[in-house]
């Protein structure tokens, strides 16, 4: 298949202002009378929801939560990026774009990504005009903080809980649409199959959680805002409910699924503590701003109490080996480090896979309540979880599955290679190439809802004027209805004896050990194998209580289980595809003496687009080459 | 730790519910609640019986999914957290813990210790925005805002929606709710514009999704896992009589 990314030609910043100037519309009277479906409520799915009911279409939109108030992008902490260049310290559109093609690893598509950049501002300019509370100056003017692998201070915040109100701010557009009735929407609802019709994307079937019914919705064409897969790691900062199976569907029905090895493991998150643990909890990237990581020096001094290491016992790693940015390194950067210090067995805490974040340097210099008043909320939750107070005694962090740059293979109009179904936010693969930059996730989820695929969907629906509104009584509706109904059956008549659970926490400990932090050729085989063995389990063993006619959680997480037992497989397959180490893919065949990651340029500067056959182990892959017109492929350093 | 729990098990919002009593064993203090919950609900699914339903979804505080009533209080029994930050080290080994769905007319339940929030959307829709289209901003410095009026309408903003405080609530109102929103909006200088509005709608939305009066008892905002301050609802109280008088619409 012959991938067109549709990246327009001419000058890096020209790209977009042609491509708007020239981009077909759709006249207000047809807007009325054409119908799209967005999926998920998270900060791409309900601003794009909220902007398209504003432009004049007729918007369904669902969510598996109790209100679309809930999609986890609430709880991104630490803030979302913009070239505004208010701190005149050397900001610009280009900055920012460049910061976040290295961030990446020279995975990423120049024109998406500038893009970004450029719309980052008029982000600000929405929340702010939405009421978003962002920390301002005495002045009164907005504040900024630092993130990882910059030089400049271009994140906004709201405390440390930027995400939330970001999401709110999205979630009062949604509902003013909904009150004016231009979205309708759809709560406690999960989208379990994409219906196509000749081709294209023509509705959703999706199942009502209370009731259980299976329900059909037409559109004009499909919106999927659903989020990221880190959970196929069982244990995640990711909620619990967030899960593949919308990008899933689409897969099986065609779309392709690009990057999907490409994971980020957060290097700031509170460590496992016991064998019951349900998630994992970050603890913002913006402590990296005034907390120093560090381990002791000496094997014998990890068991002591951090405050009776001395000074010249501590190895600051971070400022030791990457004297440039310090602890501000990249996210994949600071994880692996962290991995290579507790391999060393210079870990500290109970289990020894935890390093110290220390603010005591910092409470000294800017006291304690300048500090309180940056993370109090963190450091609550801190103490809360762990029962020990951050301000006395050192965090402890571990990294943590935290997000996948990997998605639904998207055009630059942001629309799969099957026509009318469009992929925004995380659930796409499009702008963090091999590892996200911290505050990128929200800017990029904001900047796909709000101002991208608004725009560009109507290059698809300029041609859907006179397609009337779909028929959910055709063929294609019943199939997949059935298929739907069957699929639920089949899981609930399994009848076995282990739990949903019990095979969710096998693959996670396969996924973790073999294709997490470091992966290896060997490792990634026998992963396979044990996926394979696994899934064929799975679907003879597994126990679900209830039936499909009730609200029935167990129900959900099985679906959602069973599609992440085939997307794990492909995941390792793409790793074993990718015979080179980039951001959050790193190969232990592949790395410098040092310990750098080595990329091969010249055999892997591609994205790996993987199509899916009908047999889940014997995935197609097709590769989108990626050009570098206006940046030179360096080695990333950060010393 | 060992306990005995008492949970409210209710098929449907059809049937009626009833208390049941299980034992449980081997439990962590370092768990939190819901993963308590979680072994609890492993149990019972290796004996073939129905797990118990909650919500939850983040489990860090901040999605507002998680809606217990532990011991008769929304959220148990520490301050300032949800259910899923509340740790099993707030309990003692051999402790009787009652957990019940939020209890309100406006919060029909779904099963178990799950409801229907869904009237809290009811609200915002009536109001709790600004109607400002994308595409509409202007440059977001152009006007200053006081940090201290920043700061006071995030202390509002951070509202989860969580439903503790109808919870708490002997008459089942949602003035904290409300007033945390209308706090947050009207006093930015971008949300003033439309303020008098929004609080005429939203109030009237309140009162017809079924919810209690405020009598100012003050249960909420001590039960409120936020610590939202009850003085949002002496700003609502005036800013909705101010409006009642001199808006120049009927709402």
């Amino acid at each position: 298949m012959k991938l067109d990314s549709k990246v327009p030609k001419g000058d890096l910043g020209d790209k977009w202002t042609n491509y708007k100037s020239k981009v077909r519309l759709v006249a207000p009277n047809n807007k009325r009378r054409i119908e799209i479906i967005v999926v998920g409520s998270g900060l791409a799915g309900a601003s794009a929801a909220a902007t398209l009911g504003e432009l004049g279409y007729k918007v369904k939109c669902f969510c598996f939560q109790d209100s679309p108030r809930r999609a986890h992008s609430i709880a991104a902490q630490g803030g979302i990026n913009a070239a505004k260049n208010y701190q005149n310290d050397g900001d610009s559109a280009y900055r920012l774009f460049y910061d976040t093609i290295k961030g990446g690893d020279y995975r990423s598509r120049e024109g998406n990504v500038h893009r970004l950049a450029e719309v980052s501002v008029q982000i600000i300019d929405q929340c702010v005009a939405q009421g978003v509370p962002f920390a301002r100056d005495y002045g009164g003017l907005l504040a900024n903080r630092s993130f990882g692998g910059v030089q400049v201070s271009r994140t906004f915040y709201a405390r440390g809980q930027t995400g939330q109100q970001l999401l709110l701010g999205a979630y009062s557009a949604l509902s003013r649409q909904i009150e004016n009735g231009s979205v309708k929407m759809y709560n406690r609802h999960e989208m379990l199959d994409v219906v196509l019709i000749d081709g294209k994307a023509r509705g959703i079937i999706a199942r009502n959680l209370i009731t259980g019914e299976i329900e059909r919705h037409g559109a004009h064409a499909v919106v999927l805002g659903t989020g990221g897969y880190g959970n196929v790691f069982f244990l995640s900062t990711n909620a619990m409910g967030s899960n593949v199976t919308a990008a899933w569907k689409a897969h099986k029905k065609g779309a392709l699924f690009a990057n999907p090895c490409f994971t980020q493991i957060h290097p700031t998150c509170i460590p496992v503590s016991g064998g019951y643990q349900s998630k994992l909890t970050l603890m913002s990237e913006s402590l990296r701003n005034d907390g120093r990581v560090w381990v002791p020096k000496r094997k014998e001094d990890c068991k002591k109490h951090p405050n009776e290491i001395p000074e010249e016992d501590r190895d600051y790693y971070l400022e030791r080996i990457y004297p440039a940015f310090g602890n501000l390194v990249p996210r994949d950067v600071a994880s692996r480090a962290a991995k290579y210090v507790t391999d060393e067995g210079r870990g500290v805490g109970k289990t020894g896979y935890a390093v110290y974040l220390d603010f005591s340097t910092a409470i000294n210099r800017l006291g304690k309540d300048l500090i309180a008043e940056r993370y109090g909320n963190l450091f609550d939750m801190y103490h809360r979880i762990t029962d020990e107070n951050p301000y006395e005694v050192p965090m402890r962090i571990f990294p943590a599955v935290h997000y996948t740059m990997g998605g639904l293979w998207v055009d630059y109009e942001l629309s799969t290679n099957v026509p009318g179904l469009y992929a925004i936010g995380e659930a796409n693969f499009s702008d963090h190439g091999a590892n996200r930059l911290g505050a990128s996730a929200l800017m990029q989820g904001l900047a796909d809802g709000y101002f991208v695929l608004p725009v560009t969907i109507g290059s698809y629906l300029a041609d859907e004027i006179r397609t009337a509104a779909t028929d959910t009584n055709h063929p294609a509706f019943k199939k997949a209805e059935n298929e739907v109904k069957t699929r639920l059956e089949k899981l609930l008549n399994i009848k076995g004896d282990k739990s949903v659970d019990d095979f969710h926490i096998a693959l996670g400990k396969i996924m973790w050990d073999k294709c997490g932090m470091a992966r290896e050729g060997k490792g990634l085989k026998q992963a396979l194998k044990e996926i394979q063995e696994l899934r064929a389990e799975f679907w003879k063993n597994v126990f679900i209580p209830g039936d499909a006619h009730e609200f029935n959680p167990e129900l959900e997480k099985a679906g959602r289980l069973a599609d992440f037992l085939e997307l794990g497989e492909l995941m390792v397959n793409d790793a074993l595809d990718r015979n080179e180490s980039c951001g959050g893919h790193f190969r232990e065949e592949y790395k410098s003496k040092e310990g750098e990651a080595v990329r091969d340029d010249e055999n892997y500067r591609y994205v790996a687009a993987w199509g899916y056959s009908g047999d889940p182990s014997k995935p197609e892959l097709h590769k989108e080459a990626l050009d570098f017109e206006f940046v030179e492929l360096k080695t990333r350093s950060y010393k | 730790m060992k306990l005995t729990l008492k949970v409210w098990r209710q098929k449907n919002s059809k049937t009626r519910g009833r208390m049941e009593t299980y034992p449980i064993d081997g439990i962590d203090e370092d768990m939190s609640f819901l993963e308590m919950i979680d072994v609890l609900n492993q149990n019972l699914i290796k004996e073939k019986k129905d797990p118990v339903a909650f919500d939850h979804d983040c489990r860090e505080g901040i999605c507002g999914m998680c809606s217990m009533f532990i011991n008769g209080e929304p959220h148990g029994p520490e301050k300032g957290v949800t259910t899923c930050q509340l740790h099993m080290r707030s309990f003692k080994d051999g402790d009787t813990i009652v957990i019940e769905p939020w209890r309100a007319e406006a919060f029909p339940v779904i099963k178990d210790l799950v409801v229907d929030r869904s009237a809290f959307d009811t609200i915002i829709q009536a109001g709790g925005y600004i109607s400002v289209n994308t595409g509409n901003a202007m440059e977001a410095n152009a006007i200053p805002v006081d940090k201290s009026i920043a700061n006071e309408a995030m202390n509002a903003a951070i509202c989860i929606g969580c439903g503790a405080c109808v919870a708490a609530c002997k008459n089942s109102s949602a003035m904290l709710f409300l007033s945390a929103k209308v706090s947050h909006l009207n006093m930015l200088p971008q949300g003033e514009v439309e303020g008098k509005r929004r609080v005429l709608k939203m109030m009237k939305a309140h009162d017809e999704a079924g919810f209690g009066s405020c009598t100012n008892t003050g249960a909420c905002s001590a039960e409120c896992p936020k610590e939202i301050s009850l003085s949002n609802i002496a700003r609502l109280n005036r800013a909705y009589i101010a409006a009642s008088l001199t808006s120049e619409e009927s709402i």
